[in-house]
């Protein structure tokens, strides 16, 4: 008999599959067979390793050889040095960006290192269309314990451990268990709510994609410990393969009865269904989720009643987010005590977050609470592209934040960030580098929520439609110091008196910038000038006449006739005329047309 | 499949499991296990490398012990292969000569197990397991 | 009960637990604007969405500001209503709607009758700001010949659709879109006219400005008043004297029947009659239908269904017809007063003045708009003639003695004409829930028992529960009456005879709040459930106060049969006094 010797761990994330993972997975199977060493090593499809910046992923087992930006004819070369002669392909390992060397074990790099995977533990290690692996990783003996028990001390359990909603707003897990346990009626639901909708955001989506397993066997303790024997998860229908591994999950959970009647023997019932939304971003508000599951038009409803009175179909409802499910099962087997160790005062465990903008490192990562902005930033994400200087990050997606180099050192929990005058949010970050105009970048965020507000309350509805009016005005130099008192004053109205908590934020962009970058706003309004550069209207085109030796290069590009002048003389841009388009400034070989 | 009737049948179920994962939650607590790297180069393989690994997979299985087992390319002692390295946790790495597959058990035996020191060690004369490839 | 003490603007108040800040400072005098809530108690509407943020206050203790509509009261609560914050808070959020409102007040359908120009005045807001060209929703137009909707006057508070979906659960309108392009549509965007909108108008009712307003049809009235060829009558229906007063700043239940007579004489109608006189003649047919339906019933006869349905409001007609097609053969047969009032007029009156029936213009004054739909049934004419030709509400009628300079309040009263005009006590009190039951109950107990009614006043069919049920003793056999009241509470009325749960003799549904004196063609009564109770009075008052009270003694409905019509539920009678009804199920 031949033993395995090796695993080839290959990503099936949404973002490496982009890249054709699938095919490499094909790739790789074929030439282990050509090489007669199809039995010896196996190839995985797991979940996504987070580190999407280098996608398609590869590690192998087990000397946790980490191969970035894998394509499919890679393949063979894999296969015949590494796998069959023991020998690393070097090109396709990481380089780290400061050192330039090549590190072949993912344990080395940078990005893993101060990362702490409890949400993300099976992402990228487990086949997620395999329920066997999950069991295997303990995967429902967490059920299988909490069933044989009284269903209050997991809820006392899961209170001491301190796990607070990884939604947004941070709500203690347990308390709202209880609220749910201690409201009697005929039926209860648990839902979850995988209804990411942050730009840029897909902390759900790969633990839904890389462990589905995870939040079934989550779900199903929750209905135990609150009462309920039905639960549904609220996916958007934007997740096709997110949505395809949670019915692989749910079936194969169902054939080894770990869903249906009499879970392991305990009497208890409970099986799950899923809901595919229509990726309205307010059905992640719970009572919007809860209205668009009915049936009727996504939008919030007063709160109270809270959905733990009366939830779906006016049913006490448990809601949660996919990734505070997640850290549920690892709670229960490993103990209060130790999700309590890891983390802040106040935030327990750890936050999953997807890294975007201008870093170096794109991807999922998963840290402690506490981390600090920099870590995250210039360690794991490893600092700005291109050498940039920093200028901002934005938290909490488009609820969130702008904060500045001032808080780099400012650790990452609830409590800190909402003081810093950004939010937690459901993981969102992105990272703004010296060429972002940050007026321009509170008007993309007001960009989506004026396209995302449900309509439902006049200021969400008619607020940020005004205060974008107001942005795109300034953008454009028509703006008045008149105007920022009224972006200001009307951000402020709608913080206060908007319904939900989607309007209640939806100016945080706007007074956060205008906070921390209030000179920028003044340039724009007073000098007429963009800073950054950013803001085609303020820009201003104009040739140096000490450098430009009259070539005409300019002049027969420009799309407008904008620029005139004899041959040999210096020429000279009608500023009426230009449209800014640019094309003088790239075609200039003497570098004349200067950007004002 | 047959239905998961209590914690007990789950518990049994992931023993029957486990082997097939176990080598990546192996590699995943990498530093705390003994790591045997098998010089699995062309000297190697000619000289039976992939018997010797073979075995060693198959006894690291059946015993259940905190070992990896790892394939190399050719560490320079093409007279002396098949060649192994073993690193135990604190310890620095050792490579044995001449493996083949009895000398293969005996060296998980007597010196991962046992800690005693056997003959046909080749003295090190590079840096280690943890080089960066 | 347990109760809650907090203070509202440093007073102290004490309340019940469940109790909204809204409602707590009412109990001191505070009086929190609102704009989208609405609650008309007592009859279980509610709208509060929290949608407008207008009412809202500060809360201590709280980060945000709390829309006092929805924010229950806790013990010890410390609420501010006037605070600086509150007050721009509140003014922003006006200023917000208003910057995406039409401006044109002055010449709009609600103009001094609309909750948001009154909000405005209220706030003191004399500026707009907002930037050069900033946006405006807007939406497309849509006309029936009940109603208008103007979407841009729109200002999203959801009030129509509580009433359309929750208290009529009619569902024809609902949000669509999102955002700033947010709009009460209907279904796919069609017409409300090819919607399951059944012309109720609760919705017109309750709209804060003039997104929703009834069609204007004074214009045609005026048309024909000034045509020298043309003979004009005009109907008024029970309810209208209940509160057409309030038009012009009287009480509320202040009936003036006398008054009306007199302005729509000055007005230039030829003949002012009483659609009261068709009421009388609706029980004569309907009582008699009903009688031989129970009848023939108690006799065996298994082809008879109960139980009947009356059939006086055309918005629960087209409910019916929509949602209960495989009942179609049990409301009554008989037409609605409206329209008995038409054919009598077109077929008699006409005839008996010498009047051409091209040359006969009959009007009717109405509480309801979905009466202006109803004369445009294509059973309703005849060669294409409507037995009724124009239709207005009450208060398009305010409007018009307004625009004629007619000084209401120094009218005389004066009498209706004959011998259309004359009616019992109980055709007035049609004009109410119950009303009709009543009125039929006291003609058919005498017809059926032969005996004399010694008590005229069936107070167990009065009120305003919205299903109320009774059981009457004719002589030893109980006759099983229900009335329903608003569309919502037939519909629990309906499921329940079609399941085989509930069972009555007789039915009696009207679509509006109270019935037709909460109709859409009253003065808007504003959630005011008060203002209903008192013109229900008021209708009970008239109905004592009459000499007549049983519609068989009227003596001109006697004369209409020995003269005209021969026999209730005869030929003639079956001809031009019953109507049949039609599958209207929407199929989607």
């Amino acid at each position: 008999m031949v033993q395995i010797k090796m695993h080839l761990l290959v990503c099936g994330g949404t973002g490496c599959r982009a890249s054709e993972s699938a095919i490499l997975v094909e790739q790789f199977n074929k030439h282990l067979q050509l090489n007669g060493l199809a039995d010896e090593v196996k190839v995985v499809t797991t979940g996504c390793f987070g580190f999407c910046e280098k996608g398609p992923i590869v590690k192998v087992i087990p000397d946790n050889t980490f191969y970035t930006q894998v394509k499919p004819e890679d393949a063979e070369e894999i296969v015949k040095e590494h796998v069959l002669k023991g020998r690393k392909v070097a090109r396709l390992l990481y380089e780290d960006p400061e050192t330039l060397e090549h590190i072949s074990d993912s344990k080395h790099m940078e990005f893993y290192q101060k990362q702490v995977r409890i949400a993300l533990r099976n992402c990228g290690f487990i086949d997620p269309e395999n329920i066997d692996e999950y069991i295997v990783r303990d995967g429902y003996a967490a059920l299988g314990q909490v069933l044989a028990s009284d269903p209050k001390e997991t809820i006392e359990l899961l209170k001491k451990s301190g796990l607070r909603g990884r939604g947004g707003a941070g709500f203690p897990t347990g308390l709202k268990w209880e609220i749910a346990a201690g409201n009697k009626a005929d039926q209860k639901y648990v839902v979850c709510n995988a209804d990411e909708g942050d730009p840029g955001a897909f902390m759900d989506r790969s633990i839904l994609e890389g462990d589905p397993n995870s939040i079934i066997e989550a779900m199903a303790i929750c209905g135990y410990c609150i009462g309920a024997t039905k639960g549904l998860i609220y996916i958007r229908a934007e997740y096709p393969l997110a949505i395809r591994r949670l019915e692989i999950a749910i079936r194969q959970a169902r054939e080894y009865g770990l869903l249906g009647k009499d879970i392991l023997g305990s009497g208890f019932d409970f099986d799950i269904q899923l809901r595919l939304g229509a990726g309205a971003f307010v059905c992640g508000e719970e009572t919007a989720l809860i209205s668009s599951m009915q049936g009727s038009r996504g939008e919030p409803t007063i709160k109270p009643p809270f959905p733990a009175q009366s939830g779906y179909m006016g049913k006490p409802t448990n809601v949660n987010n996919v990734e505070t499910y997640a850290n549920i099962p690892p709670i229960i087997l490993k103990g209060w005590e130790w999700f309590n160790s890891i983390g802040s005062e106040k935030s327990k465990g750890t936050k999953v977050f997807a890294l975007a903008g201008k870093i170096n490192n794109v991807g999922l990562i998963e840290v402690p609470m506490g981390t600090t902005l920099r870590e995250v930033i210039f360690e794991i994400g490893g600092g700005i592209k291109d050498g940039k200087r920093f200028k901002a990050v934005q938290t909490g997606g488009p609820s969130g934040g702008c904060l500045t180099e001032q808080h780099l050192d400012t650790p990452i929990d609830y409590e800190h960030l909402t003081a810093a005058g950004s939010m937690m949010g459901s993981g969102g970050m992105i990272v703004m580098d010296e060429d972002d105009c940050m007026v321009s970048v509170a008007k993309f965020y007001l960009d989506f929520t004026v396209e995302e507000s449900c309509g439902k309350c006049a200021p969400c509805r008619i607020g940020n439609k005004r205060l974008h009016e107001t942005l795109e005005q300034i953008c454009h130099g028509k703006g008045t110091l008149e105007d920022l008192d009224y972006l200001e004053n009307l951000g402020r109205v709608i913080k206060d008196t908007a319904l939900c908590g989607l309007g209640q934020t939806s100016p945080n962009p706007v007074l956060s910038t205008m906070q921390y970058f209030k000179d920028e706003y003044r340039a724009h309004v007073v000098d007429k000038k963009c800073p950054a550069g950013q803001c085609k209207a303020l820009k201003r085109y104009i040739i140096d006449p000490t450098k430009c030796i009259g070539c005409t290069l300019c002049a027969r590009n420009c799309p407008t006739d904008a620029i005139t002048g004899d041959k040999k003389v210096p020429h000279v841009i009608d500023q009426s005329k230009c449209i800014k388009c640019g094309a003088c400034y790239e075609k200039c070989k003497f570098g004349a047309i200067l950007i004002r | 499949m047959n239905k998961i009737k209590s914690l007990d049948d789950l518990r049994k179920m992931k023993q029957s499991l486990k082997s097939d994962i176990s080598i990546r939650e192996k590699s995943d607590k990498a530093e705390e296990m003994v790591r045997i790297r098998v010089a699995m180069a062309t000297c190697g393989i000619a000289a039976g490398a992939r018997e010797v690994m073979n075995t060693l997979l198959r006894k690291v299985e059946q015993d259940s012990l905190p070992v990896v087992v790892t394939q190399g390319g050719c560490m320079g002692y093409c007279y002396a292969e098949p060649t192994i390295e073993v690193a135990v946790p604190g310890k620095d790495p050792v490579v044995f000569s001449h493996v083949d597959s009895a000398r293969a058990l005996e060296i998980v035996d007597k010196y991962i197990i046992g800690g005693e020191l056997l003959d046909g060690i080749i003295p090190v004369n590079y840096q280690s397991i943890q080089e960066k490839i | 009960m347990d109760k809650i003490k907090l203070t509202i603007d440093n007073k102290p108040v004490e309340v019940a637990k469940g109790t909204t800040i809204l409602q707590a400072a009412r109990q001191v005098g505070i009086k929190i604007p609102t704009l989208c809530y609405m609650n008309l108690e007592g009859m279980g509407v509610e709208n509060r969405p929290g949608a407008c943020r207008i009412c809202v206050v500060e809360v201590e203790g709280r980060r945000n500001l709390a829309p006092s509509c929805a924010t229950d009261c806790t013990e010890g609560m410390v609420v501010r209503t006037t605070t600086p914050k509150v007050l721009n808070a509140r003014r922003t959020v006006m200023e917000l709607i208003l910057s995406n409102h039409p401006k044109d007040c002055l010449v709009c359908a609600s103009n001094g009758d609309c909750e948001l120009q009154d909000l405005a005045a209220t706030l003191g807001i004399r500026e707009i700001r907002m930037v050069e060209n900033a946006a405006f929703s807007t939406y497309r137009k849509d006309y029936s010949f009940s109603l208008k909707r103007d979407m841009d006057k729109c200002i999203i508070c959801r009030r129509c659709e509580s009433m359309c979906n929750d208290v009529q659960t009619v569902g024809a309108l609902g949000a669509i879109n999102r955002g700033f392009t947010s709009v009460v549509a209907t279904a796919f965007e069609q017409n409300l006219s090819d919607s399951p909108c059944v012309f109720c108008g609760q919705c017109v009712a309750v709209c804060p400005t003039a997104a929703l307003t009834r069609t204007d049809d004074t214009g045609k009235v005026f048309k024909a008043l000034a045509d020298p060829t043309k003979t004009v009558i005009v109907q008024t229906a029970p309810a209208v004297r209940a509160a057409l007063g309030e038009e012009f700043g009287l009480e509320p239940g202040t009936l003036v029947t006398g008054k009306m007579a007199a302005a729509l004489r000055r007005l230039g109608f030829d003949k002012v009659f009483d659609t009261d006189f068709a009421a009388d003649l609706t029980i004569m047919e309907e009582g008699s239908e009903l009688l031989g339906r129970i009848g023939g019933f108690l006799n065996g006869d298994t082809s008879i269904k109960l139980p009947i349905f009356t059939s006086c409001c055309p918005a629960w007609i087209n409910f019916f017809e929509q949602n209960y097609p495989d009942m179609l053969d049990q409301p009554s047969s008989a037409k609605s007063p409206q329209q008995m009032f038409g054919a009598i007029a077109k077929n008699y009156f006409a005839k008996k003045s010498g009047i051409k029936r091209e040359d006969l213009v009959v009007v009717s004054v109405m509480p309801c708009i979905a009466k202006k739909y109803e004369l445009t049934r294509n059973e309703f004419s005849s060669d294409g003639n409507r037995d009724v030709d124009i239709s207005i509400s009450t208060a398009e009628l305010a409007s018009m003695i307004k625009m004629a300079n007619i000084d209401f309040m120094s009218l005389p009263d004066e009498d209706f004409d004959h011998p259309l005009g004359e009616s019992t006590g109980a055709a007035v009190i049609f004009g109410t829930t119950g009303g009709v039951m009543e009125a039929a109950v006291r003609t058919a107990y005498e017809v059926f028992t032969g005996k004399t009614l010694e008590r005229l006043e069936f107070k167990e069919l009065r009120g305003f529960e919205g299903i109320r049920t009774a059981s009457v003793d004719f002589n030893g056999t109980a006759i099983n009456i229900c009335i329903a009241h608003q569309l919502g509470n037939a519909r629990k009325v309906m499921d329940g005879i079609r399941k085989g749960e509930l069972s009555f003799h007789a039915v009696e549904v009207m679509a509006c709040p109270g019935g037709c004196i909460g109709g859409a063609g009253q003065p808007y009564h504003k959630g005011n459930a008060s203002i209903l109770k008192a013109r229900s009075q008021s209708l009970y008052r008239e109905d004592a106060a009459k000499p007549l009270r049983k519609s068989h003694e009227n003596p001109y409905i006697l004369k209409l049969y020995e003269e005209f019509l021969g026999q209730p539920m005869s030929e003639l009678a079956h001809h031009l006094l019953h109507t049949h009804y039609f599958d209207k199920h929407h199929k989607i």
